[in-house]
């Protein structure tokens, strides 16, 4: 007979940390050790996803390269509020350079550390939808045929949230930017336009592509982990929910992270040499109303009458998510 | 390294911006009240207590149980617990089975030979406690921690109370009674037996008594007037409990009616179902929603057989047979007779319609109010009689073990502020607290995990004996129900607002699962408090 | 010892003794066989360490180039025309950054329309975005500029751009003495940062800087970058000494005694040189290499007793006239001489002495005007001119240029 012990904790696998569990399976951030790579007294709004998960995610790789870490910044919201003269709130070696180009510079940094013989030294660049859906996306590309040795990852807020919330290639169907307003018969950004970046790095068949959210910090850390455990290109694609953008309670940031992953919105999987390899399964399916209806960028939707047919159209995307990365698998 | 103007900038520079300026809420850190402990009749700090036992760490659960209760053991087994009714987590899945946990602390202490904690320093003063049932007990426990010299006076020949005489031993073994009593009296309690108290007044003036609690309980049966023919057996439920508790084997019979609907109606048909009868029947003159007895102790005694009639009354009784009037439910809920009557074979009735105080001692006792069969008290527990208190199945209240235990420990502490001539006491924040609602919870962070079902007795060896019905639960198990608290209200150190935090403004303090908000770079938006599981954070409006 | 060998190719052999850590490359005409050259020596391991990047832009060589400076390698990339344009962005933010990277620039004409051949338009339009800009007058002194721009680069820590007539000298075979290996490993130390991305003492390097400070950052960049000229003579004296390689910021060739001065960018110094031996009256040239910072003390110097400077742009300002001419009137501010732009050689059109010749008569006789176009086919362009008076609307005004002129108007000289 086998026996199984006690491995139902308080909290289960979700929490930050917990005093049951074993130090080596609590996250990076329920340490006292942590980084804290972006450090206090930055200028990100109140309740900022992106914020929040660059601290995750940098904190991850200072953990898993031993602090041996530099940091490239596209411009964007993260930069400008981490780096405004006279403070900055990194503390890792960081440079910014432009907004197209921080997987190039990264790049470059690879090379340069190879060169001089700093083997030990890891690259991370890192930047917001815009800076590498769009405007960086030859970069970027790029970076990724060549693979070379960066760890690129994109803070997802669905648009241009430093400019005053414009489209970006990354914005949702249907979502309200101040680019594509909710009016008309088609309100908010047309369905059918956008890309998918993690796919689209994919088929590069790099090493490793990987999607996040802040909502689940032990499954990030993993990626983070995973990523940094490998040379190579590699790509990291974190959604990040925007108070400012979305129109959502500060405090809701990541909740509406859990919501658009629960309801296949925003698909958790990891993919090597461009096949998927894993995926996180559902854990309490939500239809997307439930996720929509507390971000005001969708607040047409849910007018009177509201648009169920575009609801329709925006869960049926959930669910064409749901079965290309087995998102339910049957209950064993 | 040359670090050229503005371009470059130093680490940790941030630090001179304080974004702290920017709140208009801020969270704190609250301790709300759980649900469990504000529904323990005993005042247990429940969540504490599992909270301690999560990790492990029996002892000192055990050490915090005993600081309200003296009795976990005993506890474990014949509360009805209304913890676990209150307790958040039936909203997500099952309530936490706080109760086998407890039994379970129990009886690892009694395994473990744990000693209740020392008394305080001695005060001189001495208290008399008349009765040893519950409320006795835990009285004479809490005023000798507070350094009080305790005599308790029983009438019966052995301490408990209606532990011992009104709870079947299948539910209470008589050892874990005894242990559990001992220990207590190890604490440096006198206890006098057989001493049934004639004189109150008499006994303190000779025993040099500053004060008196009457705890003499309520062990009188109920009667009612039933019309009954010369060979009727009708006998009360607590005598017949209390032979079955000496060890005695009243013969009722092959069919056995018990008439009531409280706990000890079903106590008594369990032990009739024990003493042999191959039919015992409830017979109620309500429904099952109206019923006082507890639905766990309904549903144990369904499980072994016995069957209940509802909306009944008894109107005659004779050998052999019973004569039952159906009742109706009028609009406001009262039985109501119907005029059809309907005949029951039955070889004994067992009365089982509530307890009556015994007046004999209380009638002595000069001041002392009775009133509606109970004896009045103030707020702080005092009858009409300068320093004599009252407690337990004497004064009107719930009456069940866990009440009286609570009573106990609530009038320790106003007979030593008698004692002490102080009145300025702590307001009793439990009863004026809201209770944290599953609504304040972020119930995300627990998982579905089912309660863990304490073994029962298989069904066919329960009603052959009194073994004990209900099993313990192993460590292993104790310890998952443990971890299956959802803490309402009270922080447990999940890390997840030192995590959750974009501006590192929660600060994690070193050795202590504690936190706190470093007000300079906290700008208010919430997180912390919105992803906290257990609603241990609050925002509040910032102060201008 | 001198070689017959391709420009591209001595300034590759140059450009690898300099021991560059880190080039990205992307290709364009006519700067290919520089990177393509400097590749092939990472491949054979000849040039190591070094690694060798095949980015996909130009955007992307410059981005990879700060990256890779920043780290504390030393960067080197080569480009031309709509490369250095496309990369225009990150230009400035490698100045605005401080890195000392060099770049080889083969110049060349900018479109519309298309054009692969040779003139400044290029790198004149990157005049104002930071990096010091040296134009070499042949491959010999290209080959030393390179050395020299290292060093440069690396003293003051700014960048440097070396300015190469596309194809003109690129893609010239002549005799090219390289220097040794030794010298330049003597010239040059082992590159140092400034500041460095570095996990041991780590800082921010790209803040946002606001109105309180970016007058300062500018006027600190604009300090640093004008070092240059004071520099300049040095490390062209120390370059001398090691390799007997002659370089000058400015450089004269006949100005004593001479009324008129022929001021001029690159290769087409030579031509010039050729052209004024060969008339009369004394006419001095003068040799700008180094662009910018702009020499204005030396360049007052050597024009102290010219009455008339004539300014041989290959590029200018639509709309506004000469590019270098007007820096050089800003020079001679206060005096009297007068200046004369003529734009020359665009897009590859061949400069020759006769032209130059004819142009200096043209001067010797009053006749030069303020702004005029060296071998201007004026019967297109009056032609065009008066179509285009006669209809509103036509086509783009080059496709009309050429109709008239019924053949590509270009070779190469």
């Amino acid at each position: 007979m086998t026996t199984q012990g006690v491995k139902y904790y308080q909290v289960g696998s979700r929490a930050v940390g917990n005093r049951l569990l074993d130090p080596a399976l609590r996250t990076e951030q329920a340490s006292l050790e942590r980084s804290n790579s972006l450090n206090s007294g930055h200028r990100a709004c109140q309740g900022c996803g992106e914020a929040l998960a660059a601290r995750y995610v940098v904190d991850a790789a200072m953990r898993a390269t031993n602090g041996r870490l530099v940091a490239v910044n596209a411009t964007g919201c993260l930069e400008v509020f981490s780096t405004p003269y006279p403070e900055s709130s990194w503390q890792l070696p960081w440079l910014h350079s432009l907004f197209a180009n921080a997987s190039s510079v990264a790049t470059g940094v690879a090379a340069a550390l190879k060169a001089t013989g700093q083997d030990d030294v890891r690259v991370l660049a890192q930047g917001g939808d815009g800076g590498t859906v769009d405007i960086g996306m030859a970069c970027l590309s790029g970076m990724f045929e060549r693979n070379d040795d960066v760890l690129y990852v994109c803070y997802d807020n669905e648009a241009y949230m430093n400019t005053g919330v414009q489209r970006s290639g990354a914005t949702p169907p249907a979502a309200r930017t101040a680019t594509t307003q909710a009016i008309g018969l088609e309100p908010g950004n047309p369905f059918g336009t956008g890309k998918d970046m993690p796919r689209i790095a994919m088929a590069h068949e790099i090493p490793y592509v990987a999607t996040a959210t802040v909502s689940e910090l032990h499954d990030l850390e993993a990626k983070v982990e995973r990523a940094m455990s490998m040379h190579g290109a590699r790509y990291l694609h974190v959604l990040v929910p925007c108070p400012l953008g979305w129109g959502s309670a500060p405090a809701d940031t990541v909740l509406l992270a859990r919501l658009a992953q629960r309801s296949g919105l925003f698909p958790l999987y990891e993919a090597e040499h461009g096949e998927v390899t894993s995926s996180v399964p559902i854990r309490g399916q939500v239809p997307v109303e439930e996720y929509l209806r507390p971000q005001k960028r969708y607040a047409h939707l849910f007018g009177d009458p509201p648009r169920t047919d575009i609801l329709s159209r925006l869960q049926t995307i959930a669910d064409r998510n749901i079965a290309r990365y087995g998102l339910l698998p049957e209950e064993a | 390294m040359d670090k050229p103007f503005a371009i470059t900038l130093d680490v940790k520079s941030s630090l001179a911006n304080h974004t702290g300026t920017w709140r208009s809420e801020r969270p704190v850190y609250v301790d709300g009240l759980p649900p469990c402990s504000h529904a323990c009749p005993a005042g247990e700090q429940i969540q504490a207590w599992l909270y301690a036992a999560e990790d492990g760490s029996y002892e000192t659960a055990w050490r915090q149980i005993v600081n309200d209760n003296p009795f976990p053991a005993i506890m474990g087994r014949v509360c009805y617990h209304p913890c676990e009714t209150a307790c958040n987590r039936g909203e997500l899945d099952t309530a936490v089975g706080i109760n086998s946990v407890e039994r379970f602390l129990g009886d690892e202490a009694i395994k473990q030979g744990w000693q209740l904690p020392a008394s305080a320093a001695t005060t001189g003063k001495r208290v008399l406690v008349v009765g040893a049932g519950p409320s006795g007990l835990s009285a004479a426990y809490h005023l000798r921690r507070l350094g009080h010299d305790v005599e308790i006076h029983e009438a019966a020949s052995q301490a408990g109370g209606m532990m011992r005489y009104g709870i079947p031993t299948f539910r209470l073994p008589r050892d874990i009674l005894d242990i559990e009593i001992a220990r207590l009296l190890e604490t440096g309690i006198t206890l006098r037996l057989d001493a049934r108290i004639a004189d109150l007044a008499e006994t303190m003036r000779t025993g040099h008594f500053d004060a008196a609690f009457l705890a003499v309980g309520a062990q009188l049966s109920h009667r009612a007037y039933i019309p009954a023919g010369q060979a009727a057996r009708i006998l009360d439920a607590l005598s017949v409990l209390s032979s079955a508790a000496d060890g005695e084997q009243p013969k009722l019979g092959r069919t056995v009616v018990v008439y009531g609907g409280g706990n000890t109606a079903m106590d008594a048909a369990r032990t009739a179902r024990r003493l042999g009868a191959e039919d015992a029947i409830v017979v109620y003159r309500r429904t099952q929603v109206q019923m006082p007895a507890d639905e766990l102790e309904l549903q144990e005694a369904l499980d072994e057989g016995v069957r209940v009639k509802w909306l009944r009354t008894i109107t005659q009784v004779d050998e052999g047979t019973l004569k039952l009037e159906k009742m109706q439910l009028d609009d406001n809920g009262v039985p109501q007779p119907t005029g059809e009557f309907e005949e029951l074979a039955a070889d004994a009735v067992v009365l089982a319609l509530g307890q009556d105080v015994d007046r004999a001692l209380l009638d002595t006792v000069p001041g002392i109010a009775i009133v509606d069969g109970v004896v009045q008290i103030d707020d702080a527990m005092m009858t009409g009689c300068d320093g004599v208190f009252a407690g337990g199945d004497v004064v009107p209240s719930t009456r069940s073990v866990t009440v009286g235990i609570g009573h106990g420990k609530r009038v320790a502490r106003h007979i030593d502020e008698w004692l002490r001539h102080t009145t300025a006491r702590p307001p009793n924040q439990l009863g004026t607290r809201t209770p944290v609602a599953f609504g304040q919870l972020n119930p995300w962070y627990f998982n579905d995990a089912p309660h863990a079902m304490r073994p029962r007795l298989d069904l066919a060896r329960r009603t052959a004996d009194f073994t004990e019905v209900v099993g313990g639960l192993d460590a292993e198990t104790a310890l998952y129900e443990a971890r299956r608290c959802m803490s309402c209200g009270n922080c447990f150190g999940c890390d997840n607002c030192f995590g959750v935090c974009p501006d590192n403004a929660v600060l994690k303090l070193v050795g202590a699962h504690s936190y706190a908000i470093d007000y300079d770079y906290c700008k208010g938006c919430g997180l912390c408090a919105a992803e906290c599981p257990s609603g241990a954070i609050e925002m509040e409006p910032e102060r201008s | 010892m001198r070689r017959q060998i391709e420009g591209s190719r001595a300034i590759a052999e140059t450009v690898a003794r300099c021991r560059p850590q880190v080039v990205p490359a992307y290709p364009i005409t006519p700067q290919t066989h520089i990177v393509e050259g400097l590749g092939a020596m990472v491949k054979a391991g000849t040039l190591a360490p070094c690694e060798y990047i095949t980015v996909e832009s130009e955007f992307g060589a410059m981005s990879a180039a700060i990256g890779a400076s920043a780290a504390g390698a030393r960067t080197y990339t080569a480009t031309a025309s709509q490369g250095l344009l496309y990369m225009a962005e990150a230009l400035f933010n490698a100045s605005g950054l401080g890195l000392p990277i060099v770049m080889t620039v083969a110049n060349r004409a900018i479109g519309a329309p298309i054009n692969i051949w040779n003139d400044h338009s290029d790198s004149m339009s990157q005049r104002d975005c930071g990096w010091v800009q040296l134009y070499a007058e042949d491959n010999q002194t290209a080959v030393g500029l390179h050395v020299l721009a290292f060093r440069l680069a690396e003293e003051l820590s700014v960048p440097v751009m070396v300015c190469v007539d596309g194809f003109v000298l690129t893609h010239a075979f002549e005799p090219i003495e390289v220097p040794d290996q030794e010298s330049v490993d003597a010239y040059l130390p082992p590159y140092r940062a400034r500041q460095v991305l570095d996990p041991d003492e780590p800082v921010t390097i790209g803040a946002m800087v606001g109105p309180e400070a970016f007058t300062e950052v500018r006027y600190l960049a604009h300090h640093q970058l004008e070092q240059a000229i004071e520099h300049f003579p040095r490390l062209a004296d120390e370059y001398a000494a090691l390799t007997g390689g002659s370089l000058a910021a400015v450089s004269t060739y006949r100005v004593d005694g001479a009324r008129t001065v022929v001021l001029a960018l690159g290769s087409v110094s030579g031509t010039i040189k050729d052209a004024v031996d060969e008339i009369d009256e004394p006419v001095g040239v003068v040799t700008l290499t180094l662009y910018r910072p702009f020499p204005v003390d030396e360049l007052r110097t050597v024009l102290t007793a010219a009455e008339h400077v004539i300014v041989l742009e290959r590029a200018f300002a639509p709309g506004a006239g000469g590019v270098v001419s007007a820096d050089v009137r800003t020079a001679l501010a206060g005096r009297q001489t007068r200046v004369s732009t003529v734009v020359a050689g665009l897009g590859g059109r061949a400069v020759t002495k006769a032209s130059i010749q004819a142009m200096l008569a043209d001067a010797a006789a009053n006749r030069l005007p303020e702004l005029s176009f060296l071998d201007l086919r004026t019967d297109i362009v009056e032609e065009e001119l008066a179509r285009r008076d006669s209809a509103h609307r036509t086509g783009p005004h080059s496709q009309g240029v050429l109709r008239i002129a019924g053949v590509p108007g270009s070779r190469i000289g």
